[in-house]
This record gives C-alpha cells, sequence and structure tokens, in this order.
C-alpha cells in the first residue's frame, strides 16, 4: 500500500471511532461538544505510559481508553444535570478545561507539544475501527438500543415504562467518552507526535457534524458520514485552494436535502423492501 | 373480603398555592374496573400522576398490594406491577410498533442483564415472538414492523395498550382510552379490555365517556376540585346530587333564572 493510500486509510479509521464517540451520547438525546477533550486525555494518558513508562503501545491505548471513560463517569454526574443547550455549553466548557490543563502540565511538554516514541501502525487502527464498529452494532441490537432511542424520544414515557433514564445517558455518554478516549490514543501513537491545541473545540464540532450529516437514526450514519468527510476533501484535492469552499457546499447541500442525515430508518427500509422481492424471484 | 390492591390514603397535591388534589382516599380491590371521573381540571391527570410517580405527593400514602410505594420513583412502580397509558398517545416516534412494546418488557428484567438481551439481533427471537404475539392478539400484527408515526390515533391508542401490558402489570391505569374513538374503536378497545380485565390485570379508567364507564365499570369515583364528592355503583352515578351539581351547576340555580 502506497504511503498517501495508507494515510488516507489512518484518518478513515480513526474519523470512523470518533464518530461513534459522537454518536452514543447524541443517540441518547445529548449533545457532546467535549469530544475532542476526552479524546485528548486518551492520548496524553496512553502517551505518558508509553513514553515515561515503557507501556507496550496497545495496552496504553486501552489503558487511556479506560481512565478516559473513569473521567466521563465523573464528570457525567453534574454535566448530565443540564439539558440541551445548557449541556452543549457544559461539554464545550469540560473540552477547554483539558485544553487549559494540558498546556500547563509540563511533564507531558505542556503547550510545546508531546512527541510519542512508539508506534502504531495502519492495520492495528483499522482493525480497532472495525472492533468498535462491531460492539456499537452489538450494543444497539440489544435493548439498549431501542431503550436509549425511547430515553431521547420521550424521558417521561421511557420512565413510566420502567427505563433508568439517568443511567441510559449516564452510560452512553461514558461509552462515547471512551471510545473518544481510544480515538485519540491511536491517533497518539501513529502520528508519533501530539499538542493541547490540536484538541480543540472545531474538532469536536467536526465529529459532531460526521453524525449529524450522516444520520442519527440508525448505526451506519456515523459511517458513511465519518467516510464521506474524510474522503471527500482528499477527491477534491485536485482544486487545490477551492476544495473546502466546494466542501462546506456539499455540507449546506446535505442539510438541506437530507435535514435528519443522509442514512435514515426509512431508507434502510425502502432499501430492504427494494432487495426483498428481487431475492424472492432468484 | 381481600385486601385492596391499590389505596390511596389521604394523599394530598398542591401546585404552587393551588391545591390540586386534597385528601384524596379509595380503594381498588383486586380484579375491579373503577372509572376516576369528574369535570374538566378536576384533577383526574394529577391523581394518575401522583399513583405513577410522575409527581411526589405533598402528603398521604399510596399502597400497592399493601406495600408503600409513596417514595418509589416511577420506574420502579411499574416494575412492581403498576402500569399506564397517556391522555395524548405517547408512543416513541423513532422506534417501530414492534419495538414500542418491547421497550416495556424491561420492567419484568430490570437489570442489567435485561438491558444487554440482544432483542434486535436475530428476527423473530423470543422477545420479538413475544411483543409481535401480543400485537397480533388484539389484531394489530399487520402493523407491528411499522413506524408509529402517521397510523390512525384509534390504532395508536391500542397499540399503547398493548405496550402497557407488556410490563405484565397487575394494576394498569387507563388516561381517557376512549377519547378521540369513533364507536367503531371505541367497540374494539372495549373488547381489547375485556380480554384484559378477564386475565385478572386491575383497572382504573378515567374517561368522560359516560356510555362507555355505563357498559364496562361497576364502580365510579367522582372528583371535584380535587376533592372526592362521591363514590358509588356506575349505574347510580347519574342520581347522586352532588355528581349533579358537579356537572350541571346548582339545580335551584337553573330553576332561579327560568
Amino acid at each position: 500500500m502506497s504511503g498517501y493510500l495508507e494515510g488516507v486509510l489512518v484518518l478513515l479509521a480513526i474519523n470512523v471511532i470518533l464518530a461513534y464517540a459522537a454518536f452514543l451520547p447524541i443517540v441518547a438525546g445529548q449533545l457532546n461538544l467535549g469530544v475532542a477533550g476526552f479524546m485528548a486525555t486518551g492520548a496524553y494518558v496512553s502517551a505518558y505510559l508509553t513514553n515515561a513508562h515503557a507501556w507496550l503501545p496497545v495496552p496504553a491505548a486501552l489503558a487511556g481508553m479506560g481512565l478516559t471513560a473513569a473521567l466521563a463517569l465523573v464528570v457525567a454526574v453534574p454535566i448530565l444535570r443540564t439539558r440541551g443547550i445548557y449541556l452543549a455549553l457544559a461539554t464545550f466548557a469540560f473540552g477547554q478545561v483539558v485544553q487549559a490543563t494540558i498546556l500547563n502540565l509540563n511533564v507531558v511538554g505542556g503547550a510545546s507539544g508531546y512527541p510519542v516514541a512508539a508506534h502504531i501502525g495502519a492495520a492495528v487502527i483499522a482493525a480497532f475501527a472495525v472492533v468498535v464498529f462491531v460492539l456499537v452494532y452489538l450494543l444497539f441490537h440489544t435493548r439498549f438500543g431501542i431503550s436509549v432511542t425511547a430515553v431521547s424520544d420521550d424521558e417521561l414515557v421511557a420512565d413510566q415504562m420502567g427505563l433508568s433514564v439517568r443511567w441510559l445517558q449516564t452510560a452512553a455518554f461514558v461509552i462515547g467518552s471512551a471510545i473518544a478516549g481510544l480515538a485519540g490514543a491511536l491517533q497518539a501513537h501513529h502520528f508519533s507526535y501530539i499538542e493541547a491545541q490540536g484538541f480543540n473545540v472545531l474538532l469536536s464540532i467536526y465529529i459532531v457534524l460526521y453524525v449529524l450529516l450522516g444520520g442519527t437514526q440508525t448505526i451506519y450514519g456515523p459511517l458513511l458520514g465519518a467516510a464521506v468527510f474524510t474522503l471527500l476533501p482528499e477527491l477534491l484535492r485536485g482544486s487545490a485552494q477551492w476544495r473546502y469552499v466546494i466542501f462546506a457546499g456539499l455540507i449546506l447541500a446535505l442539510m438541506t436535502w437530507r435535514p435528519q442525515g443522509v442514512v435514515t430508518r426509512s431508507l434502510l427500509r425502502r432499501l430492504l423492501d427494494w432487495r426483498r422481492p428481487a431475492a424472492e424471484a432468484a | 373480603m381481600s385486601p385492596p390492591i391499590l389505596a390511596l390514603e389521604a394523599v394530598s397535591k398542591s401546585f404552587g398555592g393551588l391545591r390540586v388534589i386534597e385528601d384524596l382516599s379509595f380503594e381498588i380491590l383486586p380484579g375491579e374496573r373503577v372509572a376516576l371521573i369528574g369535570p374538566n381540571g378536576a384533577g383526574k391527570t394529577t391523581a394518575f400522576n401522583l399513583i405513577t410517580g410522575v409527581f411526589p405527593v405533598d402528603a398521604g400514602r399510596i399502597l400497592l398490594d399493601g406495600a408503600d410505594i409513596t417514595r418509589l420513583p416511577a420506574r420502579k412502580r411499574i416494575r412492581a406491577g403498576l402500569a399506564r397509558t397517556f391522555q395524548n398517545v405517547r408512543l416513541l416516534a423513532h422506534l417501530t410498533v414492534l419495538e414500542n412494546v418491547m421497550v416495556a418488557q424491561y420492567a419484568r428484567n430490570a437489570s442489567l442483564a435485561g438491558i444487554l438481551q440482544p432483542v434486535n439481533l436475530r428476527a423473530g427471537n423470543r422477545w420479538q415472538r413475544a411483543a409481535r404475539a401480543a400485537l397480533e392478539a388484539v389484531g394489530l400484527g399487520q402493523y407491528a414492523a411499522r413506524p408509529t408515526g402517521g397510523l390512525p390515533y384509534g390504532i395508536q391508542k391500542r397499540v399503547e395498550l398493548v405496550r402497557a401490558l407488556a410490563a405484565q402489570p397487575r394494576v394498569l391505569l387507563l388516561d381517557e382510552p376512549a377519547a378521540g374513538l369513533n364507536p367503531a374503536e371505541t367497540e374494539a378497545l372495549r373488547e381489547q379490555l375485556e380480554t384484559i380485565s378477564a386475565g385478572g390485570v386491575t383497572l382504573l379508567v378515567v374517561e368522560h365517556d359516560m356510555h362507555f364507564i355505563g357498559a364496562f365499570c361497576r364502580r365510579v369515583v367522582v372528583l371535584n376540585f380535587g376533592c372526592k364528592i362521591a363514590e358509588c355503583d356506575a349505574d347510580a352515578v347519574g342520581d347522586d346530587p352532588r355528581v349533579r351539581e358537579a356537572y350541571l351547576g346548582n339545580q335551584t340555580a337553573f330553576a332561579h333564572a327560568a
């Protein structure tokens, strides 16, 4: 594989993982604008473990993921008391706090960034993306899937039907954040260098956009959204300075024509109905 | 006589300075069908919301089968056997009819293992079969895979009923089940409720349709301004002077005006 293709593959895999990090809370009715903050946590924790304590990179990445989950659980208690736009603002503030904290942590390089010696290759990152997708697929085909959808549709009804609204929201938030931590750890060990400035709110917004444009109603939306967002700028590379203008125009067009996202439940249903008669004929 | 399956003891509730429910007590025996009636604003839906735990009571006790559930959170009340439907149908818009029914199955199996049951992994697994059988039993099987939006109102109301039953409640609270239904739909609903009642589920119904109440309920509790003003047989409710006054106004006043 050429270096360029491998680079695109890694970007694609990391973006797919990140898309699911944002997807989980969104499905439970929460807009998490602090994804980059959780990503940074996973990246710095795992990088510190490989650099300073000579951990192997994959166990370090998993440890970074675990610690991110623990941090998410701690912040979920106050943050998930807020609702709607206030929740979005609280998660945004969390992202800023993480960024500012890292900038002042000299043990991991502070503002000058943190080189990472250990390396994780493209194949391992791609494998992680597949594992994340499969786990999310399995999770959303359990009762958890219909339960979080019920919570975001109507909290009162969910509560009256016996679901633990707060438990489900916390679980979605923590699992999503853990996935973001994993993505951060993988990125840190592939690109060999991380800096706090890279984990900014623009990154969080981009990740949320993957999910919103891909569609939040099915688990295939984030996959498609992340793929389009990763590959489209590459395909538009030919037109140099105009590519971001075209890219932005395409985003606006998508929002106009498919406000529910590209992949919706009704679209999947129509595809299945269209396939079924064909299968019976064969 | 068997002890009551649901009992309210001197329950009161205020919103701000407004006393919505005042010193409300009544008992329902296992297997009974009781109607809770009263003019608009009498506090019927609030009484439901207190019983199901949407709001905490200010004073008094609520007992389910002898156990005090006054401080129990709403989600645990349905697990204890107390399910409900809503005044304006509240199906979950992003789930199919079948999934709506499956949501309430959790109440019977509320645990981490319950939340991880693979209900949608293999088509036709036991949870899907149970939900589909419940829909088919009342002639709604054809709607199982449909999204809930766009279904006729009468169908939505009956789906909501099937959903509440998926929790296998001992007591079912129905908030205006017949409202907005045409006579044919009301009849289909009444038949469905007869079957539920025959299965041993105790029913408490808020309803305005007096024909429906007369045909279906044995006993009536009448509320006005948050207070119980009467409790009598369904047949006799029209004869009670306090009930007539609550609905029609003071009749001597009418006589003077005339």
